[in-house]
């Protein structure tokens, strides 16, 4: 199949940058998204041009790093993956495809399609630290917990961090990622001790970034690759309000 | 740092203050809603329910006191539900410098994308009601203590009972994302009960709009006179 491509390249974060237009022949159906890119990359590095930078890593869906937007859509127009599992079968031929980096003042671009997410990190560094017991290993089960906790908190921990939520947020609000980072350990007994104060100062933290605010639309859980829920939000309101009211 | 302080510098702080007085508010449009429908009943039953707002609690209150103490209230809940609603909208506006060329729109609706605007056309239609119904310096024939009068009158123009409408359509968008994001913003979630969230919205903006429409439809057809 063929394709069109409109790709943002931006040399690095004080450049301008544009839309560069490219007629990608060849294209198998059973390629992945970025297979494709790295196709288009080949010919480009052949003609002695400069590659389009995009960040990938596992290239299975687990560790977030290959996030973009595709014709409007964070990951893509699929439903629960991100973009590295999206393959070119999800196309028609000759559909013209735009790439667009996540588009955040608190993600800024390294290079084309490359953002720098380290706004992400600092939120989950200012979570500081659990009280937990050091020392010889614990019994097994000695800490109950019931099971649709777990549930619950185990679906919060499925965040991989990749900004999707932030790009798709009409406001570029990072309140989906923090409410499932906030969740997964408020939602376990081993979460409890610091558990309003991690609120409180995380939801600080995540103000400090230059993310916008959260206007309840849930686009980020349409764009979340694991399709964490807009319910932790409502989650991480009570206990930012409980938190923050008490003094913790 | 007091407790009231770092709750307020969140933004979901801000966002909780607003769901309260977004509360406040619901409250008083559906009650106002609900009041209006006594023009139904005809001008006897409508000016006494006016003049009983004024008298309410009468004699332990002096009359008109707490009218009074209620307008101070909502006013006070529209201040802090605009002054959170403008910090908050600076920091959404620097949060995304360069937009998207081609549109992001996961979003559920026109309702939560139309919130902002909305509340400008609400914000400026009540200056204009105000000035219309309570005041009176833009009414043709505005008769203090004659409430009845004022109503019927005042939707006879054409003019007036669509810009009316038009208030009210946009009151029952800004209700409808509104209702169901208050619940999110205090955190008011249950999975057993979520979806009924939505449903609480839909039928209670139904209510709100459907009430105040009557009233212009019910003064063109003639049923009040």
């Amino acid at each position: 199949m063929k394709i069109t491509l409109q790709v943002w390249r931006q040399a690095n974060a004080n450049d301008e940058g544009r839309f560069e237009t490219y007629h990608q022949g060849g294209v198998n159906e059973e390629m992945s998204f970025l297979e494709m890119l790295d196709v288009l990359n080949e010919s480009l590095i052949n003609e002695g041009k400069e590659p389009v930078a995009f960040e990938s890593d596992c290239r299975e869906g687990i560790c977030g790093a290959c996030g973009m937007v595709i014709s409007g859509s964070p990951h893509g127009p699929k439903k629960a993956i991100t973009t590295c599992q999206l393959h070119m079968r999800s196309f028609s031929d000759g559909e013209e495809i735009w790439l667009e980096p996540w588009r955040a003042k608190a993600f800024p671009v390294v290079k084309d399609l490359v953002v720098d997410r380290s706004s992400l990190d600092r939120i989950v560094e200012s979570g500081g630290f659990i009280s937990v017991r050091t020392g010889s290993a614990p019994d097994a089960n000695a800490i109950a917990v019931p099971k649709s906790n777990a549930d619950r908190a185990f679906d919060a921990a499925a965040c991989i961090g990749c900004g999707a939520c932030v790009a798709a947020c009409p406001n570029a609000s990072a309140m989906l990622f923090t409410s499932a980072k906030v969740a997964h350990l408020g939602l376990l007994p081993q979460g409890q001790p610091e558990r309003f104060s991690r609120a409180v100062s995380m939801v600080a933290t995540m103000d400090q970034q230059g993310f916008g605010y959260c206007t309840n639309h849930g686009a980020c859980q349409t764009a979340c690759p694991k399709e964490i829920s807009i319910d932790l939000i409502a989650m991480l309101n009570r206990d930012l309000a409980i938190g923050a009211l008490s003094g913790a | 740092m007091s407790r009231v302080f770092v709750f307020y510098r969140s933004s979901i702080g801000k966002k909780i203050l607003m769901a309260l007085t977004g509360l406040v508010l619901f409250g008083f449009v559906f009650t106002h809603m609900l009041g209006n429908l006594k023009a139904f009943l005809g001008a006897e039953e409508f000016n006494a329910y006016a003049e009983g707002l004024r008298s309410f609690g009468a004699p332990l209150i002096p009359h008109g006191y707490f009218l009074w103490a209620f307008r101070i209230g909502l006013i006070g809940a529209l201040i802090v539900h605009v002054v959170t609603m403008v910090q908050l909208w600076a920091m959404a506006g620097g949060a995304r410098p360069k937009g998207y060329k081609q549109a992001v729109h996961l979003e559920d609706g026109v309702s939560s994308r139309t919130m902002r605007l909305g509340g400008i056309v609400i914000v400026s239609f009540v200056a204009y009601h105000l000035m219309h119904m309570t005041i009176g310096n833009v009414h043709p024939n505005f008769i203090v203590g004659d409430a009845y009068n004022n109503l019927v009158v005042g939707f006879q123009s054409v003019p007036v009972a669509v810009v009316y409408s038009i208030a009210v359509i946009a009151l029952g968008f800004h209700l409808h994302h509104g209702i169901w994001s208050m619940f999110q913003s205090l955190g008011m979630n249950h999975l057993k009960y979520n979806h009924l969230r939505r449903v609480f919205a839909l039928a209670f903006t139904i209510a709100v709009v459907v009430g105040f429409l009557t009233i212009p439809v019910a003064i063109a057809t003639g049923i009040i006179q």
